[in-house]
């Protein structure tokens, strides 16, 4: 079976020190040392990684199964409205969407959060409140992150200060591109600093932009070492978002990083997921590479929102044997 | 010059526009009359059954937004395709039908005439079915004709060619897409047809062609939320009655199978049994300053 190498053991085999716990505390000591450990990260076989992606999603996943994947997966949406043209009404909604996913089948999990620009953090947390589900804001001059730090830091207190449960954050791609790893790094310490004991990070690199898979390992890297309670794929803003393969390479450094440094750091990719077949392709790589421990709303998302459509009609399916259809689910 | 070896053709699925295999990978044998083998066809499951619907719901917003005019020139341009494909479907039908060459012309010439003939009606049947409204108000009261939606067409056994077009031209006229169940036993001029649609300006998913089982494939199709309407002309009475069940549950349109004659010039029955009438009411201009009295 062609797999990516595990980390530890290339790493040994191409001669470069085996980082230890010990070792990660010093790596972010300053710029030289960091760009060190991330160009010292073993290369990604591209071709391997995308094998086994691939191979991962001819699994059958059928009947009771299915049934479980996709509750598992209606519980793991992050139900995302982010357009210029959001009303307060639309984000109302969509909370009362992740409340209750299907309204005739009270049975269906809630969604795990609804995801909003910070201006829309107050209503959505009106819409969603007593009901479990968390709202998510992205925040640091999303998308593009092309904003001076004291704004970005401003947009992110402003949100947690609304409420929010959780920041989706977004790097300087250009600096990371530019190679300022430890300027990179400083930003997102400074907005885990800004999101305090209240909101949780997640992390997103734009895969898409960063060109090569050595660079989202190094991201996925540089956003654990810095603090990041999840790693997301993409905003969903540009052409490629999530694929199974960079998912697949985000999930392998997150088992590596914990077994590294003991801490247990989450994985959203969004963007592009749109079908049941999809998320279920998904579900069996977090399976495969990182077990059990990662099969939670806790510690796995998906950023979308058609895709909640998808599996209501799916579990529709299931419920009735009837293939069932968009007249049966909400025009969001 | 030597002996060539035999190209013989692969018959596959017609859905969105494309040409798959069956999703299951199956595969029947079809043979002519006389029980001589004539080629495999594909033995459709109830997922492309599923994936059919998809494709038509996916046309439908195009092909019933087209004017009514464009929708008669691309059947127009149907005729003309087949026009120039005759040769083959009068072996075609000939072998399905056990028919002599000169019947089988006859039957493939009624088919071509019968597409100008629904191509004609697809401008003309507003007229006649819709219209302005006399009503007892300041108000213009106007009804017009509108598809259904994705139609379920089982394709009649016996006539599988000129039977086949005289159930599915209606359904696309009106501007419904269609999934086809082709003749179960004489499948082959139902796929072929699919070559001259994908040539003739009829966009993709507007009409879908299986082969396969009836009673397997049509049963999902028949329950299917997202099917607004099924035509049972190809089935037999306990399939239809078991197939009217399943379809009441979100009150898909059913039209009962019935004997005809397809030589016989149709009527507008199979146009209307899938359309629905949208009635309108409008305000008319100046009654309110004038005082008239409409």
């Amino acid at each position: 079976m062609p797999t990516s190498p595990k980390f530890s053991a290339s790493l040994g085999q191409g001669g470069a020190p085996t980082p230890t716990a010990h070792a990660l505390a010093d790596v972010t000591a300053s710029d030289s040392t960091l760009r060190r450990f991330l160009h010292g990260l073993p290369g990604v076989d591209a071709v391997g990684l995308e094998a086994r992606a691939a191979s991962l999603g001819t699994r059958s996943i059928k009947t009771t199964a299915k049934a479980y994947a996709i509750d598992l997966a209606i519980s793991m949406v992050d139900l995302t409205t982010l357009e210029g043209a959001d009303t307060p009404g639309k984000v109302r909604a969509l909370g009362a969407k992740a409340v209750h996913p299907d309204p005739t089948d009270r049975t269906t999990p809630t969604t795990a959060a609804v995801c909003v620009y910070p201006d829309m953090v107050a209503v959505a947390k009106e819409a969603v409140a007593g009901s479990g589900v968390k709202v998510a804001s992205v925040a640091t001059a999303f998308p593009a992150g092309r904003a001076a730090l004291e704004v970005k830091l401003a947009d992110v207190r402003d949100a947690v200060a609304a409420g929010a449960d959780e920041i989706d954050m977004v790097i300087d791609r250009g600096a990371f591109l530019a190679g300022k790893y430890l300027k990179v790094y400083d930003e997102i310490a400074a907005v885990k600093a800004a999101c305090g004991d209240s909101a949780r990070l997640k992390v997103i690199f734009e895969t898409g932009e960063l060109s090569t898979y050595d660079n989202i390992r190094r991201a996925s890297w540089l956003g654990m070492l810095a603090g990041a309670d999840f790693i997301k794929t993409s905003t969903g803003k540009v052409a490629v978002n999530a694929t199974p393969a960079n998912t697949l390479l985000m999930l392998e450094a997150v088992r590596d990083f914990r077994d590294l440094a003991g801490v247990q750091v989450g994985v959203k990719p969004a963007g592009g997921i749109r079908t049941t077949k999809d998320a279920i392709k998904f579900l069996v790589l977090v399976n495969e590479t990182v077990g059990e421990d990662w099969l939670d709303n806790h510690w796995f998302r998906f950023g979308a929102s058609s895709l909640l459509n998808d599996l209501l009609m799916q579990r529709q399916k299931l419920a009735t044997g009837r293939y069932s259809g968009p007249d049966y689910v909400t025009v969001d | 010059m030597s002996d060539r070896l035999s190209v013989f053709k692969t018959y596959k699925l017609y859905v969105g526009g494309k040409f798959p295999r069956s999703e299951s990978g199956r595969v029947y044998e079809v043979t002519d009359a006389k029980g001589n083998w004539l080629a495999n066809a594909p033995l459709s499951s109830r997922k492309d059954a599923r994936d059919a619907v998809v494709a038509a719901r996916k046309a439908f917003g195009g092909w019933s937004g087209a004017t009514a005019y464009n929708r008669g020139q691309v059947l127009y341009r149907v005729a003309e395709m087949l026009e120039g494909r005759k040769e083959q479907f009068v072996r075609e039908v000939a072998e399905a039908e056990g028919l002599s060459k000169a019947k089988a012309a006859a039957v493939v010439d009624a088919t071509i005439d019968r597409w100008v003939w629904y191509a004609g009606w697809t401008d003309k049947i507003a007229q006649v079915i819709g219209g302005a409204n006399p009503v007892a108000g300041p108000y213009f009261n106007l009804s017009s004709p509108e598809p259904t939606g994705v139609v379920a067409v089982l394709a009649p056994q016996e006539s599988s060619f000129l039977g086949l077009v005289s159930v599915v031209a209606p359904v696309i006229a009106t501007g419904n897409t269609a999934v086809v169940i082709a003749s179960e036993k004489a499948p082959l001029p139902a796929l072929s047809l699919g070559e001259v649609l994908a040539t003739s300006d009829v966009p993709g998913g507007v009409v879908n062609v299986l082969s396969g089982r009836t009673a397997e494939i049509a049963a999902p199709l028949a329950a299917h939320q997202d099917v607004n309407a099924i035509d049972l002309a190809g089935a037999d009475e306990a399939l239809a009655k078991e197939l009217e069940i399943a379809a009441a549950d979100n009150l898909k349109r059913v039209l009962r199978p019935q004997a005809v004659d397809y030589f016989e010039t149709p009527g507008i029955e199979r146009m209307t049994a899938f359309l629905e009438t949208k009635t309108v009411w409008h305000p008319t201009g100046s009654l309110g300053a004038s005082g008239s009295s409409y």
